[in-house]
């Protein structure tokens, strides 16, 4: 056991394979209650990170503590816990919906009673009423998909961990399921750690996120702290429209302090500059009689952020 | 805790079921009564003429072991068809699974991941045992009543040890093929890494033997009484590496008590000897290195698959 504030702990969590480091020296911390989105392209490593999590890969450094317990030492302990809905959900095709979640009941060791009570609440709660005495063979992605989310609440867990819940779900499954899951934490009051390369369908109901590339996490917070911390080392872009346009104002631009570079197309000036210059800018203008038309500083947004991580997947 | 063993227990429930309900079985099944009463039938045939000519000591034996007409004895047919069953019941195991995208839900429940392994086995080994004990029961009842004469206490043990050696030998196969679902994503390879295994065990690994033998000690005009001797133990000795080979070598024995020795034998050592039979004890006794051979080889696939699966990747896919 170890107490801690937080429910969900990384230290130093390391994977490698083959020389390949897939998950990098990855902290996470994630406090009982709120919804935390790991969000990155594919093959950031947030499988890996899960399966670390769970117990079910071995990390090659670091630990990770659920509820305090060693994910890697008591594995049993952390998955009576954990629910977790693995990408690509599967179920024994043959046996009905209600005959899989039975058999999950059985498998946590659940009383026969308590079994047919919460598989009961549980279809309802998914809306597979009618559909949970059909063979799961028949059933559609969507209805898989939340065959997949009863099947997690079985054991009634403190933790949820939800590795593309919406991959391959059309616009209005993608709601429910984003609904469903907003659920479980605001009224069950259990925390949830959702996965996942789709940002912007994500992102809305987390309470934080954790941008993950390449092994590591590039930030994490509330999503609108992010763009700070992902460009923090970049040259800010700044993006505006001055009227009148003309070379005076181009050159009282370039004289200023920590400006970089400026470009001109298209009567819009992106000027690159080392700190935030819009104040000073502003008010360099407003002494030159020079009207501030648009001004946007580039590159501090979800936007930004996705275009540059995740835009390159060609999915969204 | 206590909850390993629930998780067991649910496995196994599980993969008993699954194997009753299948398809899969149902053709085993229909194929194993077909040939093993098949046989059976036609050796009891054979037997009812012979009766009449060389009197019936153990003459129930015989319906296991004697080939009447066109049929293959029972006996090696079982021995024919064994493995198959073992890799039939156990090469999708642990890859069927995972491509089905199941078994990281499974190992998501708090159970020991060797479980999964341990509910599998010993579910298929159940289902051996019980089909293999219907089908003796059966072949028996049908001797009993072509032949019309019920078996001895000795023929009755000498029979159960026969069931139990055929149980054993198909573990074998099935914990080869749940070990081959372990190393192989595909289970259309894993299927064909045991039916090459097989071939390779029960055909091949003889004539290799063979040529190994007379390649070390050839046998020609001048061949000694020791080269002949040595190509003879080379040759069976490489043989016993399969499994098969023991399998066959410890049937025989126990089904035919006239089976007195299974190494070579000089005429000079027969010389005196008064042809009999050997008890259950002593046929048991010629047997014992045969059985142990079969668990160890059972044990160590077993404990290469658990080892294995205790490292390896969990993921769907």
């Amino acid at each position: 056991m170890r107490d801690g504030q937080f429910i969900i702990e990384t230290q130093n969590l390391t994977k490698k394979y083959n020389g390949l480091t897939a998950v990098d020296r990855l902290n996470l911390k994630i406090e009982k209650g709120e919804i935390f989105g790991l969000l990155g392209p594919n093959g950031a490593g947030k499988t890996t990170t899960i399966l670390m999590l769970l117990g079910l890969t071995e990390p090659t450094e670091g630990k990770a503590w659920i509820a305090g317990h060693d994910a890697t030492r008591e594995p049993i302990l952390v998955k009576r816990i954990v629910g977790y809905l693995p990408d690509n959900v599967g179920f024994y095709q043959d046996m009905t919906g209600r005959e899989n979640l039975r058999y999950v009941a059985q498998l946590n060791g659940l009383s026969r009673q308590e079994t047919e009570k919460r598989i009961d609440a549980l279809l309802e709660r998914v809306r597979l009423v009618e559909a949970g005495d059909k063979k799961v063979g028949t059933y559609s992605r969507g209805m898989r998909q939340r065959l997949g989310i009863a099947d997690m609440l079985m054991k009634d867990p403190q933790i949820i961990i939800l590795d593309e819940p919406t991959l391959g779900l059309d616009p209005e499954g993608i709601q429910e399921m984003l609904d469903l899951i907003t659920e479980l934490s605001r009224k069950d009051g259990r925390t949830v750690l959702i996965s996942s390369h789709l940002l912007y369908q994500v992102q809305k109901i987390c309470d934080r996120v954790g941008i993950f590339v390449k092994g590591k996490l590039l930030a994490s917070g509330p999503i609108a702290s992010l763009g700070e911390q992902v460009f923090e080392n970049q040259p800010q872009v700044l993006e505006v429209k001055i009227d009148p346009e003309n070379e005076t104002l181009l050159q009282l631009i370039k004289g200023m302090d920590s400006v970089e570079s400026i470009k001109h197309h298209g009567g819009m000036i992106t000027i690159s500059s080392k700190v935030d210059i819009r104040k000073q800018l502003v008010s360099l203008l407003n002494q030159h009689n020079f009207t501030l038309l648009h001004m946007r500083l580039r590159g501090r947004e979800l936007d930004d952020i996705y275009r540059r991580y995740f835009a390159k997947e060609g999915v969204s | 805790m206590g909850m390993g063993q629930t998780g067991l227990g649910v496995l196994y429930r599980k993969e008993l079921a699954d194997h009753i309900k299948s398809k899969r079985f149902v053709i085993i099944l229909l194929l194993v009564a077909v040939t093993g009463l098949g046989s059976a039938y036609s050796a009891a045939q054979g037997i009812q003429q012979a009766i009449a000519q060389e009197g019936n000591k153990f003459v129930f034996l015989r319906l296991f072991t004697s080939s009447g007409g066109s049929l293959p004895s029972f006996l090696s047919f079982i021995s024919f068809l064994g493995p198959l069953i073992g890799l039939a019941l156990g090469f999708d195991g642990i890859n069927g699974e995972r491509s089905r995208g199941t078994l990281s839900r499974l190992l998501a429940q708090p159970i020991h991941r060797d479980a999964v392994v341990n509910g599998k086995f010993l579910a298929g080994i159940t289902v051996l045992a019980v089909m293999l004990i219907s089908l003796g029961l059966a072949v028996g009842g049908l001797g009993i009543i072509m032949i019309g004469i019920p078996p001895t206490f000795e023929e009755l043990m000498r029979i159960l040890i026969f069931i139990f050696f055929t149980i054993v030998y198909m573990s074998l196969w099935l914990a080869i093929s749940l070990l081959f679902s372990l190393l192989f994503r595909q289970t259309a390879t894993s299927a064909l890494a045991g039916i090459a295994l097989w071939l390779f065990l029960a055909v091949f690994l003889s004539l290799l033997a063979g040529l190994v033998a007379d390649g070390l000690f050839p046998i020609n005009d001048q061949a000694s009484i020791s080269t002949a001797m040595y190509n003879q133990q080379v040759r069976q000795n490489l043989s016993r590496l399969s499994p098969t080979q023991l399998y066959d070598e410890a049937t025989v024995t126990i089904l035919n008590p006239g089976v007195r020795t299974l190494g070579p034998i000089l005429p000079s050592q027969l010389e005196g000897a008064i042809p009999g039979i050997l008890p259950l004890g002593q046929s048991l006794l010629l047997i014992w290195p045969h059985l142990t051979g079969l668990i160890a080889i059972n044990m160590i696939c077993f404990t290469i698959a658990y080892i294995y699966f205790m490292k390896q990747e969990i993921r769907a896919g």
